[in-house]
């Protein structure tokens, strides 16, 4: 009777530590979370705005002055970010436990390059044109530093699920800066917005003109400049103490 | 197994390279004849438009096989190769070539009444390589249409040259002078007086060696087929006199 007894109760805790270590696993605390726990939710919304990747890291810059000529390629190329991102980083969370510590960096090139390919042939066979579109820039998200910092940063050492949300929100704030720099660029640089008329003839008619510096790089940068001082000033807590 | 002993980190190396090399070849291969067939219905689609004919990528097939009369590939003589398909020539293997075993493609077009020459191009842009085509009247002088691509001209400027607006302007353009040499198109930076006839067009500001590519990339390709065209227009002439 003991023994049958004990029997049950050692398999009760070994199904409980099991279930306990997949919850390890999958998010890498021991706690269960609801799925959009608070703590979840941040790793979503705090790279929008408090820990943006462009505006607050400065990081990814030179894909910003790239493609941010126009709107269109701007969402097509966050989009493809998003994809990019969140998969590598459930793809390296999930390897995390086994990757050789001093080969990481090649390991995390490799996983990137082969979403950023699987992305490229896809494209090329579904969607050819929007493909066309975007042509080098896809195979430059392999050189797009967020990426890269957050797989070192948070995928090597939190769970898959965490992982996951951390990729779609870094790679979201990263967007989103794109698309309100495209915005601006291609509303005064061309007086289009995807590609559509929407400054209206008469203010041609009566003088105004399409500012070309705007379609060049620098203005990227001025833009990118404009908006982290709006972002600034209206969220003081980024604001360096000296 | 020690994570960080050297014979695990090269197995690790070597099972992912495998892994991934498998994984992306499988993808490569499988997607290649849909790519294949995009590409192909692509290069109808760029020939008949360069003669107004417009058409979305799937029903280009069709349209080509009707408009299309004559597929030529001709020598630098002006003869017609009878062994190789003028469709299948890759002008950017041909383009390494001497001239005097280049293949160059032509295609003969017959539509609504008229008969038209229509002559791939290609050449170098700031970046990277550009193509196109270019059509012209049975005078084998006026262009009745031009389609351009490109691989990697920057977005919002060299890449310019694939929009309407710029392709427009070649149009009734001439690519013989009055003194009845060729002098093809050339794209000319702060040119005001949209003539038609004077052989120039205007060229997109921010673009300028893009623009001369387009330049020279007509006049060469052009130059390349003028054994056959006289021999066209002497024949002509003499149907003329009879």
């Amino acid at each position: 009777m003991m023994k049958t007894e004990n029997n049950i109760e050692t398999e009760k805790t070994s199904e409980v530590s099991k279930k306990k270590e997949m919850i390890m696993f999958l998010s890498g605390s021991e706690e269960k979370e609801h799925f959009l726990s608070k703590a979840n939710r941040k790793l979503l919304t705090d790279p929008l705005d408090d820990n943006n990747p462009i505006t607050v890291q400065v990081l990814g810059i030179c894909s910003a002055l790239a493609i941010t000529v126009q709107l269109k390629p701007a969402i097509v190329m966050s989009l493809a970010v998003v994809f990019v991102m969140a998969f590598s980083n459930m793809i390296i969370s999930i390897l995390r436990n086994s990757i050789p510590s001093r080969i990481r960096i090649i390991v995390q090139l490799v996983v990137v390059a082969t979403m950023v390919i699987l992305v490229d042939q896809i494209l090329k066979a579904f969607a050819y044109d929007v493909s066309k579109q975007l042509s080098i820039f896809i195979g430059l998200i392999i050189t797009n530093c967020i990426i890269m910092g957050r797989l070192e940063a948070f995928a090597l050492g939190n769970g898959i699920y965490k992982s996951f949300l951390d990729g779609v929100g870094n790679a979201a704030g990263y967007g989103l800066i794109l698309i309100i720099v495209a915005f601006f660029r291609e509303l005064f640089g061309s007086g289009t917005l995807l590609g559509y008329e929407v400054i209206p003839e008469a203010v041609y008619a009566a003088g105004y003109e399409d500012n070309g510096f705007f379609l060049l790089s620098p203005m990227a940068l001025v833009v990118v400049g404009v908006v982290i001082w709006v972002q600034r000033s209206r969220n003081r807590k980024l604001i360096e103490e000296n | 197994m020690d994570k960080n002993s050297n014979a695990y980190t090269f197995i690790f190396a070597i099972l992912m390279v495998l892994v991934v090399a498998a994984g992306l070849s499988l993808v490569a291969t499988s997607l290649q004849p849909m790519q294949a067939e995009n590409v192909r219905q692509e290069k109808m689609q760029d020939i008949l438009k360069t003669i107004g004919v417009e058409t979305d990528r799937a029903g280009a097939e069709e349209l080509f096989d009707k408009y299309i009369t004559e597929q030529l590939s001709l020598d630098h003589e002006g003869n017609v190769k009878e062994d190789v398909s003028a469709f299948q020539v890759n002008l950017a293997r041909e383009l390494k070539k001497p001239i005097e075993e280049q293949s160059l493609p032509i295609y003969v077009a017959d539509y609504e009444g008229a008969n038209y020459y229509i002559v791939p191009l290609r050449g170098k842009g700031l970046w990277d390589a550009i193509w196109g085509y270019v059509a012209l009247k049975d005078d084998i002088n006026t262009i009745v249409g031009v389609t351009f691509d490109h691989k990697g001209e920057t977005a919002g400027l060299g890449a310019e040259i694939t929009t309407t607006w710029f392709q427009e302007q070649f149009k009734d353009e001439k690519v013989f002078n009055e003194n009845g040499d060729l002098v093809g198109v050339i794209v000319e930076k702060g040119y005001k007086n949209p003539t038609k006839g004077d052989n120039k067009v205007d060229y997109i500001s921010g673009a300028t060696i893009t623009g001369d590519g387009v330049t020279d990339m007509i006049k060469e390709r052009l130059s390349r087929y003028l054994p056959y065209f006289n021999a066209k227009k002497d024949a002509g002439l003499e149907v003329a006199i009879r």
